[in-house]
């Protein structure tokens, strides 16, 4: 089974964001770029099939800051191979990176046949989910999506996919698939730093450049701005019965009580 | 702007368990007579399938990997009883401990999730806590005197301060930096921090045997200390102590390091006319394991205790070179909810029904871990109303209160 996933780098917002000059994007000044969390769990549901089935797994990015660190342990942890692609240009839309994406897949030395496409439902910045449907659409493969688990079986997968009020459905897909995943049927395992520091030395990240042709952007940002505070909570302090009173008293005023 | 790469390529530390035995240290674990000592005196002993000794055994006879199949050392505390009572003096702690332990990890089919999370805060933030690198001075707004940072003024200083994680971030820890910043100013210290450049010094992920981690760290933290001039480094972590003195110094980066709990204690003579308000306090006092059994560090502190007017001293039954861990180190202090689900006994929980049982107002300690620790183990057993932790620089500091 030959599994690719696609990973992305989301802002980290252990660092509080700030709007940059522009008014239409984020401060880049200190803004750090993490691994899209749920990219992680669709890299470790591939780790996990392969586990089980056997197969090769290709992870595959946009270029970004940090993003050697990230496919080096993606290769630590199980990946065969990491492929970035390179040089594409800044600021693409959910549907221009997708498109982006697509031909790279489509053009990318070996990376296609693949039976499963995976990668993150969501991410910080496409909570719409986009890019993985647009993907699927490109590549003219099945889609399904908000997944927590997957078996694969000759020509087949039966994927999980989680409903709200925890109705989960099962369904049958024909390959090649891509799946948006919610969540790997266990948590990202972890890997040594040595290892990581093992592979830096032993493999290399090969890269594709972009490209060429990448649309014009069907949406464009006009304004970008922190929500503005409309109101403050209030603390009441003192000692348990000074608080109890200060509270009866808030309630009555307000004709709760 | 984007931080450099944490991940640097270079190779991790060249003894291995295969050609450990070709070591001087390796023929000193081969004169192992299998006493027990060190089963004994272990305080997770009871709960380990192969416990010190048969652990030694075991990889005498070339049964490693049942060794590492069973997990038992995710239970080392890395407390160094094993090694205080080895009558053979085999570095139990220091050397062979932290070898199996790398392999175990290794080959852990599933990292708990608290401390898979610890160690990767660690290397993305340098702080366990997953705090940002830029708030690791928040705590000097409110120190109440001035503290200079090299990366703003890269004059030479006589101590370099490497505050280290919790003292930095954790709430209670930032006492202890409060408290030391402003016992440094009395003592008129020339001192200089790294500020937000600082990373954690990565003493307890070497000995859980995340060795990787350690050296990533190591590097880092090798370049940054080259890059600014001082006559030694002081810092408030045990374990960072430990690090700088056992690890850093071998790979040639010899300073003059001290914690300070015995660095204060050399400047008792001047620090003592200083400590007018009487603080009356009974006090017992848990010696950190780094500072006591790893380095000896027992009068010390008990000195400086001594030396704040009002301060009555009481021991617990287990002091000195048999105090009890708190739990903490190797790692311990991200598996406390692995332990819990275990059933295991909380090492502090164990230690604290000691200080509890002297009947103290006061525990002192000395190692950043221990507060936390300690203060939820006093809630545990409802006893948080009548003892209150303290390190020592804290007690110091109140002590100088006009």
């Amino acid at each position: 089974m030959n599994i690719l996933v696609l990973l992305k780098m989301v802002p980290d917002v252990v660092e509080e964001l700030e709007v940059g000059p522009d008014g239409k994007s984020l401060d880049t000044s200190f803004l750090r770029t993490i691994l899209n969390e749920r990219d992680d769990h669709a890299l470790e549901q591939a780790l996990l099939l392969k586990d089980r089935l056997g197969g090769k797994i290709t992870v595959l990015a946009l270029d970004a800051p940090d993003m050697d660190d990230v496919l080096f342990t993606a290769l630590a942890k199980g990946a065969d191979r990491a492929v970035k692609i390179t040089g594409a240009p800044e600021g693409l839309t959910t549907h221009g990176a997708a498109r982006l994406c697509a031909q790279a897949i489509a053009g990318g030395p070996g990376l296609l046949p693949a039976d499963l496409v995976l990668t993150g439902v969501q991410a910080l910045d496409d909570l719409d989910g986009l890019a993985a449907p647009l993907l699927a659409q490109q590549l003219g493969f099945a889609y399904v999506g908000v997944v927590t688990g997957v078996t694969a079986d000759g020509p087949n997968a039966t994927v999980i996919k989680e409903y709200a009020g925890g109705v989960r459905g099962e369904f049958a897909v024909r390959l090649p698939a891509v799946l948006g995943v919610q969540a790997a049927e266990k948590p990202p395992r972890y890997v040594p730093v040595a290892k990581v520091r093992a592979v830096m030395k032993a493999q290399k990240i090969e890269t594709v450049p972009a490209p060429a042709e990448a649309g014009a952007a069907l949406v464009e940002v006009r304004q970008m701005a922190k929500p503005v505070v409309s109101s403050h909570a209030e603390m009441l302090e003192g000692s348990p019965e000074e608080i109890a009173g200060k509270l009866c008293e808030l309630l009555a005023k307000r004709g709760l009580l | 702007m984007s931080e450099p790469a944490v991940l640097t390529e270079q190779s991790a530390c060249e003894l291995t368990l295969d050609n450990l035995w070709q070591t001087s240290e390796g023929q000193r674990v081969l004169s192992c007579m299998q006493c027990g000592m060190c089963a004994g005196t272990c305080p997770y002993g009871d709960v380990m399938d192969y416990p010190p000794r048969r652990i030694i055994g075991m990889l005498r006879e070339g049964q490693l990997e049942e060794v590492l199949k069973s997990q038992s050392l995710l239970n080392c505390v890395a407390c160094y009883a094993c090694m205080a009572k080895c009558p053979r003096g085999i570095r139990l702690t220091e050397v062979l401990l932290p070898l199996v332990k790398e392999q175990t990890f290794a080959q852990l089919p599933e990292v708990p999730a608290e401390l898979q999370k610890a160690l990767q805060n660690t290397l993305r933030y340098g702080n366990p806590m997953g705090e940002s690198p830029r708030k690791r001075i928040e705590w000097i707004k409110t120190a109440g005197v001035p503290i200079r940072i090299f990366q703003q003024d890269p004059r030479p200083a006589d101590v370099l301060w490497f505050v280290e994680c919790y003292t930095s971030y954790h709430p209670r820890g930032q006492d202890n930096s409060r408290a030391t910043a402003r016992l440094f100013h009395a003592l008129g210290i020339d001192f200089a921090i790294l500020g937000n450049e600082e990373k954690c010094a990565g003493e307890c992920a070497r000995l859980l045997g995340e060795a990787g981690l350690f050296d990533t760290l190591t590097d880092y933290n090798k370049v940054l200390l080259q890059k600014y001039r001082f006559n030694r480094i002081v810092t408030s972590g045990a374990h960072a102590y430990d690090a700088f003195k056992y690890q850093y110094a071998p790979q040639g980066f010899d300073y003059e390091v001290h914690h300070t709990t015995p660095f204060l204690f050399r400047h008792l003579d001047k620090l003592k006319p200083k400590l007018t308000k009487k603080l009356n306090y009974t006090v017992t006092y848990h010696d950190s394991c780094c500072l006591g059994r790893h380095n000896g560090f027992y009068d010390e502190p008990r000195a400086l205790l001594q030396a704040i007017p009002g301060v009555k001293l009481v021991e617990m039954t287990h002091n000195r070179i048999n105090a009890i861990c708190c739990g903490g180190g190797g790692g311990g202090m991200w598996l406390d909810t692995y332990y819990k689900a275990k059933g295991y006994e909380r090492l502090s929980e164990r230690r604290i029904q000691e200080a509890i049982a002297t009947g103290a107002d006061v525990l002192a300690v000395s190692c950043p871990y221990e507060v936390s620790r300690f203060e939820d183990a006093l809630k545990v057993f409802g006893a948080d109303k009548r003892m209150k932790v303290r390190d020592i620089v804290e007690l110091l500091a109140e002590s100088m209160e006009a």
